[in-house]
């Protein structure tokens, strides 16, 4: 699945990054929590989350995220979504709760990351 | 490591300023991407990174952040002169935390970053003094798990 599918599902904004649309979700993560983020995500993942600040995007740029959906229709500020398009990371904007949109992508087939799977290194 | 040439970034954090917080582990994730090391390796380095610094912006009223890079490994070392770890077990522990609630509210302060910075390093170590500070270096090998 990739982006575009994951906009069309959600019935989606683009709000940036809609040139990175192609990029491939391997995995999928629901927080607004974002030591959780931080600690039990692995590249590539999405995020689906009520946060718009800017941490969240520095979050997503440590941790090489493929996108952020932000849920409940909430629109982050310009210097948010500025700082998104600099890391090139697409943000999404969907009416859908957490827990619906999550939901939607389980249904389509989208897993969570799997507790072994962003065990880090060697322990 | 002398054998080794290296590479150095260091940046001074200011205590409370959320606005540039992770400023420094962003540039010197972008200097370990520039130089070569593997995706996978800057990933931990990253979020080991951040979360020190987070902390030195969250509870120490600033500090400084430097990166070492040599061919074989990267040296992290966050420093500040903040109130300093009581108990420095208890810290370690996963959900123990100290943050305010306007950190927490910004999804931080969850008492994960210690224990996140354990796991994303291959040696940590930690030294703090009540009243003079903390200082906590990292080690990550560039030896990548990527297939």
């Amino acid at each position: 699945m990739n982006l575009r599918d994951v906009q069309k599902l959600l019935d989606a904004t683009i709000l940036t990054g809609g040139e990175l649309l192609d990029r491939t979700v391997e995995t999928c993560c629901g927080s607004d929590l974002m030591s959780d983020v931080l600690a039990f995500t692995k590249r590539n993942t999405l995020l689906c989350t009520g946060l718009t600040n800017l941490q969240v995007v520095r979050t997503a740029d440590m941790t090489d995220l493929c996108a952020i959906v932000v849920v409940r229709g909430k629109i982050p500020s310009e210097e948010v979504l500025e700082a998104a398009a600099e890391n090139c990371l697409p943000i999404l904007s969907t009416e859908s709760t957490l827990f619906d949109t999550c939901g939607i992508l389980y249904k389509a087939g989208i897993r969570g990351c799997l507790k072994k799977e962003c065990s880090y290194g060697r322990k | 490591m002398a054998e080794n040439k290296s590479l150095k970034l260091g940046f001074d954090v200011a205590g409370g300023d959320f606005e540039r917080a992770g400023e420094a582990s962003a540039k010197i994730k972008k200097m370990l991407k520039m130089i070569g090391v593997p995706a996978d390796i800057v990933r931990r380095i990253a979020i080991g990174t951040y979360e020190a610094e987070m902390n030195v912006i969250i509870h120490a009223g600033g500090g400084n952040v430097a990166a070492e890079a040599f061919t074989d490994a990267t040296v992290i070392t966050v420093s500040d002169k903040g109130p300093g770890i009581p108990d420095i077990e208890k810290a370690l522990q996963e959900g123990y935390s100290t943050a305010p609630d306007h950190v927490r509210q910004m999804g931080f302060g969850a008492g994960m970053g210690l224990p996140n910075m354990v796991k994303c390093s291959d040696e940590f170590d930690i030294k703090s003094v009540v009243g003079e500070g903390t200082t906590i270096t990292m080690r990550f090998e560039h030896i990548s798990e990527d297939l």
